[in-house]
């Protein structure tokens, strides 16, 4: 049996099948993923994602810290309530989990972790805590719900504590708001509108039914990640782990190099872009009728071989898509090789969908 | 509970066989088997013409989260595939015993589908793996 969120027996009462996810007994679905998916391309979908865990930095010394601590750079957390998407890498560059880090206000950051990732996450900060006199402080006491799809910031508002709506509604995307105990963030997984919302975790039951009484329908992990997907985002474990450095990850973006910041990993990175990044990380649409799949083989005419790291049938664009890690000059056609037959497959930039529409052509 | 129609034979591997009256016989997948993958998004059926042996992987049904193989249950020589799946890989969920058939096969001995469970045979199965 594995770890169990507070909203477990919910889900068992509204018929969803479980699987296990980083040590945690998860909904995969509640009947039809499709559906699922759907519902939050169109409405409004609801996530128990509270196996993900918050990380509290507390101290005078977290900026200078968390500056040390990730690869993207917390200077441009200036207003209270921003939110960063960055990775977290070894010295070697290697992604020890990507995460977003929140300003709180100066010495509090908060940051969300992978659930597979987060006892080596909390180790790996209190590790480098020490020197900088700040505190890492887990906090399993908080649940998390995401509510996504262009309804579900009008159907999130009703269910908030009241002194919470108007301050949640007014918020610019990318930024949350603390009231009370709550905290609601106008980020996701998705590519659609919503919230996150962090609760305590004995109020979550009551959130979760006052959503559903709105006509938030509940959705699976298995939906979360064909959510994900069409939105271009990266799965930790999947399209990234220690193995690889963000460059060869499609998260450049997210590695602040302009200054001279030193932080973990950086040394790797720059010898890595001196040397060449041999990789790179794309987006595929297969055009021959089959299934992308994690693992399969990606063959570059005069290139060499790649791999998908992510693969599925898009429920919105009813065609295959997936992330491959390539050989670096890859464009154009590719050939994807499933079950010992080779498919034609087009590399594409993501994300393949945002806010319900195609972003590429079919 | 899983559907089991009485007149049709099964196999471990979670595959229907159906006798028709001209001695071949129509496969497809258990109410059970669709309902454990979910919703079908890809189905790949044998071509006709191909020779098949009993438990050889002949086709593949993919739901969004994974491709699994679909085992012959007799041997013989495929005579059709449901070709109405490759637009509509929905109808293996929705009538996984009538339009959702996968294959049609003619059996190298007549006498292979005996060697088959029946339905309370098959139930009893589903219940030994719970």
């Amino acid at each position: 049996m594995g770890r169990r969120t507070p909203l477990y027996q919910q889900h068992l009462e509204a018929g969803a099948r479980t699987v296990d996810f980083g040590g945690w007994d998860m909904p995969v679905h509640y009947g039809s993923q499709i559906e699922e998916h759907h519902a939050v391309r169109r409405d409004a979908g609801m996530f128990d994602v509270s196996h993900m865990c918050v990380v509290d930095i507390r101290g005078p010394g977290s900026r200078a810290f968390l500056s040390r601590l990730l690869a993207n750079d917390v200077a441009r957390l200036a207003a209270p309530g921003k939110a960063l998407y960055t990775c977290m890498l070894r010295e070697d560059g290697g992604v020890l989990d990507d995460l977003i880090v929140y300003f709180l206000e100066e010495g509090l950051f908060r940051a969300v972790v992978n659930a597979a990732t987060a006892d080596k996450d909390i180790a790996w900060m209190s590790r480098h805590a020490g020197e900088h006199g700040v505190e890492v402080i887990p906090r399993r006491d908080l649940a998390i719900v995401a509510v996504q799809g262009p309804n579900a910031r009008d159907k999130t508002a009703g269910a908030l504590p009241a002194d919470c709506r108007a301050p949640a509604l007014a918020l610019e995307p990318f930024f949350a708001v603390r009231c009370g105990d709550w905290f609601v963030g106008r980020t996701g997984y998705t590519g659609e509108e919503g919230f996150e919302v962090v609760l305590p975790a004995v109020e979550v039951a009551g959130f979760w039914t006052a959503l559903a009484t709105a006509g938030v329908r509940p959705c699976g992990l298995g939906a979360r990640d064909t959510l994900r997907l069409e939105a271009g985002m990266n799965l930790y474990g999947s399209d990234m782990d220690e193995s690889v450095t963000p460059l060869e990850s499609g998260l450049a973006w997210t590695v602040a190099m302009k200054d001279q910041r030193e932080f973990l990993g950086r040394q790797a990175l720059e010898a890595q872009k001196a040397a060449g990044v041999p990789r790179k990380l794309v987006g595929l649409l297969l055009e021959d009728r089959g299934v992308l799949r994690a693992h399969q083989k990606v063959r570059v005419e005069g290139l060499g071989e790649g791999e998908l790291t992510s693969g599925t049938f898009s429920p919105t664009l009813e065609r295959s898509i997936g992330l491959a890690r390539v050989p670096a000059g890859t464009s154009g056609r590719v050939q994807v090789e499933i079950r010992g037959k080779l498919l034609a497959a087009r590399v594409v930039k993501p994300p393949f969908v945002r806010h319900g529409k195609a972003q590429i052509e079919l | 509970m899983s559907n089991l129609p009485g007149d049709l034979r099964y196999t471990k591997s979670h595959e229907w066989v159906r006798a028709l009256p001209d001695g071949s016989v129509e496969i497809g997948i258990t109410d059970h088997a669709q309902n454990a993958l979910g919703d079908l998004v890809f189905v790949e059926v044998p071509e006709s013409g191909r020779q098949v042996a009993a438990g050889d992987p002949f086709a593949v049904v993919e739901s969004v989260k994974a491709a699994s193989d679909v085992y012959s249950p007799v041997s013989g020589e495929v005579l059709a595939g449901n070709d109405a799946l490759a637009t509509q890989p929905e109808l293996v969920n929705q009538e996984p015993y009538g339009q959702g058939w996968i294959a049609r096969i003619r059996p190298s001995s007549a006498a292979s589908i005996e060697s088959l469970l029946d339905a309370a045979q098959y139930q009893e199965h589903l219940v030994s793996e719970a």
